[in-house]
């Protein structure tokens, strides 16, 4: 008798979804690095071991120039931070890192050693998004994680549509667009007729280190190196894939629904 | 039988000097895999290797009941050469690839077109001619490539006649990144991310297949802690993986509690991948000559409390599942892929083994820790969505079942050692039974010992062909469960 079993079990679960924004975030597992923070200010003269380890060529260490690190660019291997002789790479556990704009990921120069946090958008934007916000997803060249932990924030745990967020099976039904993948060559078109389609005014959001600058394809001849090369992007949310709880996060800033004055470390609160 | 093969013998996971790869002209060739594969060989790659003007074909064949593999090559062509196809339909798609890849011709290719070749000035992929049926009575529906949710890009045609679909034709190639592209001369720095990546849900499969040819090009393997560790992280990557795909059927169909109820779960076995290594997919845990991370003994029983929870859960929400008449029967003699179509396409995992065929790599060609410690294989026979869905509750049950025995059983010792460059002139090609079937890796080293020719072949590569004969005769609006039952990679593709 499943439906007396189904109810059953429901009353002794009660309520699955999370309590975050308004509660804490749910716990990440310790070896779960989060965002980086690069204090250029300790690297040695001269040093530059972080550069070649890195996969993605994230970083650079300009001639003179305390070391520079693209958190767009970044997988999360850590391979920076454990070969690093200075402990100018570390790792702050800090889950949220989505920002408004390319340039808030460039880390290591003094006063940028840590992401600028994502603005909400303009009073006008958060007006007509701010409390019901429909996407539309392409995934272009992507590897299916990004799109899964994108996919994940519609359970029950995660619950997105409490937030008036939800994927849209038309463009044309769209306020936004969610790109997931490096954009293969061959998905240059789809993804630019679909932009085409969403009418205006219209935002876009890229998820994951691919959409943002290619990720692991970087440079490949077949990729596009993101999605700011074929649409205005909005909203970049890093990682590979992100932690859900940093693309939620990220959602919740852009629309306005966190307090995006808090410092770095302390725990979102919900807007009132 | 592979007793008498003129094939190469070699097992999985291990290496042979490229001149010990026997060569025949091109003709011989295609006839000698021919009457292996006639013979019960299965075609695990089928792919060209580069050489002066031309190519040489290799072949990559499974002995699943010898438990061995083998490997044979022609001399180099270049030009057309009689197709295997014709007789051996599991190589269509290996011998367009080779097409569009090395320019060898396989005349008499009933459907000769690319497989995911650009256009050359950024538009769709270039394989835009599809089989059609003529007739008043008959329309062409064209699906994608991008879908109505949060799914990769593909495009599907069909060929109805009111309701029913005569016939399915699959075009992919959006996803082209170039990945084996990338690896020629390798490896390279990003290579261990892009093998990571090549399809994103499963990492740890893709990963430790690399990992494996890696160690066999260098004529040594991982330590057995690494070895234990690897084989952990892919019963986990399965019990993710399927568990999704049970709550993705059952939301097909709008059985909710089911689909609720997994959803969630999905993401309590990914957290346990997470537990070990920081990444919900096993990102950064597999690396060629072992493991980046351990699993301590403490960690081990942290792990163990939420997997019996997400065990004791998911049991419970499948067993709604196959408790509801309504459900059964409308999975019932749906999206029929008989058994012997099933071995003639060739057909690997969950897909194949719910038409009967008993074939699992874990099983049949043990490599690594499974060596030491396997399940056993899960069996349904009646082809249909049912069916699918079935092994995959079963192999729920039963990868529980064999995590709980290796957790409590772990293997001691270094986590990785130092990995000697490859030998130079090496073949190797390695196996690993990934959650969707077979992950097959092949790499052929060059003078200096690096990647001369690195292949990369997806399970979806051989099951694209399977959703699309489950289509036929069906209802047009059976195609979402058919599809979630088969739920391909398209990325693992399209590379």
């Amino acid at each position: 008798m499943f439906v007396l079993d189904t109810i059953a079990h429901r009353m002794k679960r009660g309520c699955e979804t999370m309590a975050y924004p308004k509660g804490p975030p749910p716990a990440l597992p310790d070896r779960h690095g989060g965002a980086l923070k690069v204090d250029g200010a300790k690297c040695a003269d001269g040093c530059d071991v972080c550069v070649p380890v890195c996969p993605t060529q994230a970083i650079t260490r300009p001639a003179g120039k305390p070391v520079a690190l693209d958190l767009g660019r970044c997988i999360f291997c850590a391979a920076c931070v454990e070969v690093c002789p200075q402990g100018a790479i570390t790792q702050t556990g800090d889950h949220r890192m989505a920002v408004r704009y390319r340039e808030d990921l460039m880390l290591g120069n003094p006063g940028k050693e840590e992401v600028r946090l994502a603005a909400a958008l303009d009073e006008k934007l958060l007006r007509l998004f701010g409390r019901s916000l429909r996407l539309r997803q392409v995934s272009a060249g992507g590897c299916g994680a990004c799109e899964a932990d994108t996919n994940v924030l519609g359970t029950i745990g995660w619950d997105l549509s409490r937030f008036g967020i939800q994927f849209v099976a038309s463009p044309r039904h769209a306020d936004g667009l969610l790109i997931t993948g490096c954009v293969s060559k061959n998905m240059e078109l789809a993804l630019k007729k679909t932009w085409d389609a969403m009418p205006s005014p219209k935002i876009v959001i890229a998820v994951g280190a691919c959409a943002i600058a290619g990720g692991p394809f970087v440079g490949n001849p077949e990729s596009r190196n993101g999605a700011a090369s074929i649409v205005p992007v909005d909203l970049h949310i890093p990682g590979c894939p992100p932690h859900p709880l940093t693309i939620l996060e990220g959602l919740l800033r852009l629309l306005g629904r966190l307090d995006s004055t808090s410092a770095p470390l302390q725990r979102p609160v919900l807007k009132r | 039988m592979s007793a008498s093969t003129p094939f190469a013998l070699l097992g999985n996971a291990t290496g042979i000097p490229w001149e010990q790869v026997p060569a025949w002209p091109a003709a011989e060739f295609v006839q000698a895999t021919a009457k292996e594969l006639s013979r019960g060989a299965r075609l695990c790659a089928w792919f060209g290797v580069p050489e002066g003007p031309g190519a040489c074909l290799v072949a990559v064949l499974a002995f699943d009941a010898d438990n061995t593999l083998a490997v044979g090559r022609s001399s180099p062509f270049s030009g057309g050469y009689p197709a295997l196809t014709v007789t051996h339909p599991q190589a269509h798609l290996f011998e367009r690839e080779v097409w569009e890849q090395q320019g060898l011709k396989p005349e008499g290719h009933p459907w000769l077109k690319p497989v995911r070749r650009t256009n050359g000035n950024g538009n769709a992929p270039a394989n835009g001619e599809f089989f059609r049926v003529e007739g008043r009575e008959v329309h062409e529906v064209a699906v994608g490539p991008v879908h109505a949710g949060i799914i990769e890009p593909g495009h599907f045609r069909f060929q109805c006649a009111g309701e029913e679909v005569l016939h399915l034709e699959i075009s992919l190639g959006y996803q082209h990144r170039g990945v084996e592209e990338a690896l020629a001369g390798g490896p390279h720095r990003a290579t261990m991310s892009q093998m990571e990546t090549a399809a994103g849900d499963t990492t740890i499969a893709h990963a430790t297949a690399h990992a494996m040819v890696m160690e066999a090009l260098a004529g040594t393997e991982a330590p057995l802690r690494a070895q234990w560790l690897r084989a952990i992280a892919l019963e986990l990557e399965r019990l993710a993986n399927h568990t999704g795909d049970m709550g993705a059927l059952a939301n097909d169909v709008a059985f909710l509690p089911t689909a609720s109820a997994c959803g969630k779960i999905r993401g309590d076995f990914l957290n346990l991948t997470a537990l070990i290594c920081g990444n919900r997919f096993g990102r950064g845990l597999v690396r060629p000559g072992g493991c980046k991370h351990d699993l301590e003994s403490e960690r081990t029983v942290q792990l163990v409390e939420h997997l019996n929870a997400a065990l004791a859960d998911v049991e419970q929400a499948v067993a709604w599942f196959w408790d509801a008449a309504s459900l059964r029967a409308r999975f019932e003699n749906v999206g029929t892929v008989f058994p012997a179509q099933a071995a003639e396409i060739g057909l690997v995992g969950p897909a194949a083994r719910a038409c009967g065929l008993v074939r699992d790599v874990r099983f049949d060609h043990p490599a690594g820790w499974h060596r030491f410690a396997q399940a056993p294989v899960a069996v349904w026979p009646s082809g249909d969505v049912f069916a699918r869905a079935k092994v995959r509750s079963l192999e729920l049950q039963r990868s529980g079942q064999y995590l709980r025995e290796q957790l409590a059983a772990p293997a001691d010792g270094d986590l990785r050692t130092e990995l000697p460059s490859p030998a130079p002139g090496m073949f190797a090609a390695a196996l690993v039974e990934g959650w969707r079937g077979e992950v097959c890796h092949v790499a052929l080293s060059d003078d200096a010992g690096r990647f001369r020719r690195y292949k990369i072949i997806d399970p979806s590569f051989h099951n694209w062909t399977g959703l699309a004969l489950a289509l036929r005769g069906a209802a047009i609006s059976d195609f979402p469960i058919c599809n979630k039952s088969f739920n391909l990679s398209y990325c693992g593709v399209d590379l």
